[in-house]
């Protein structure tokens, strides 16, 4: 049977993944998309608690609801970086991470 | 039994697209992982009882999100987006993410959470959850996704203004 530390473990795997990408790629569109890996390694985390701890069904409704919020963030946040990825590449003509260091002085 | 092997291909699904988004030498081929491991964690949703959100996890991820990364891609030229370089200190990366791997199962595997059999959690329960207790945090995460989203039409438009 399916058990909590099922999902545990597959959301560890998938949110260890998500770091590799923002830690390795170059490319800051590649870094969005292992941020967006991230964020759902950790939506899945909170749905299996949701379903299969005995919290009371208060706290359970909870754990989807935070995803709810998790999900709506997100897409605000992913417009905002698509955004920001385009005034980049229009400002600078690269979108690679390691070829942008204005801030560096 | 016919769960475990809908859960496993779920998660095949998941960590496969997981990985080709960080190995793929094509940026396009990423984004099709992507997209793959998006459905793939609709299907676990799914398998943690969760209906809405798996709905809301195809609509929103698959359906916007893959699609506005496939337009970024065609917005900025990317000249090298069929052979990508990885940074240069990919080792340290590894080594962060194996080290993050096994913190996470370790501490996983070590700890003791009473678990019970899942029951379904209907729409109409988080619904009235959602739109009693938590509606001004609802009313605010619209207002949130608003002003992001005019924050990104303001960021990109070609300005006649201002530069």
């Amino acid at each position: 049977m399916i058990d909590l530390v099922h999902f545990q473990l597959a959301s560890a795997a998938l949110f260890s993944i998500g770091i590799y990408g923002v830690l390795a790629r170059r490319s800051s569109i590649l870094v969005l998309m292992s941020i967006e890996l991230m964020l759902n390694a950790v939506n899945v985390n909170l749905i299996g608690y949701s379903s299969f701890t005995d919290f009371g069904m208060d706290h359970r409704i909870l754990g989807q609801i935070f995803v709810i919020f998790i999900i709506t963030v997100a897409a605000a946040e992913f417009a905002l970086a698509v955004a920001i990825i385009l005034r980049l590449y229009r400002n600078l003509s690269t979108v690679n991470i390691d070829e942008i260091s204005s801030l560096k002085g | 039994m016919s769960e475990l092997i809908f859960f496993y291909v779920a998660n095949i699904l998941t960590l496969g697209g997981a990985i080709t988004v960080v190995i793929a030498k094509n940026i396009v081929y990423a984004a099709l992982g992507l997209f793959v491991s998006l459905i793939g964690v609709a299907g676990l949703f799914l398998m943690g009882l969760a209906q809405f959100l798996a709905l809301a996890q195809i609509l929103v991820y698959g359906g916007a999100i893959v699609i506005v990364i496939l337009f970024a891609l065609m917005l900025t030229k990317i000249e090298d987006f069929r052979e990508l370089r990885d940074q240069t200190h990919r080792p340290i990366a590894i080594l962060a993410s194996v080290f993050i791997f096994v913190l996470l199962a370790a501490s996983i595997l070590l700890t003791e959470i009473r678990t019970t059999q899942p029951s379904e959690i209907s729409i109409e329960k988080i619904g009235e959850m959602l739109f009693n207790q938590w509606a001004i945090p609802f009313e605010v995460a619209s207002i949130i996704l608003l002003i992001a989203l005019i924050g990104a039409i303001v960021m990109v438009r070609v300005g006649q203004t201002d530069d």
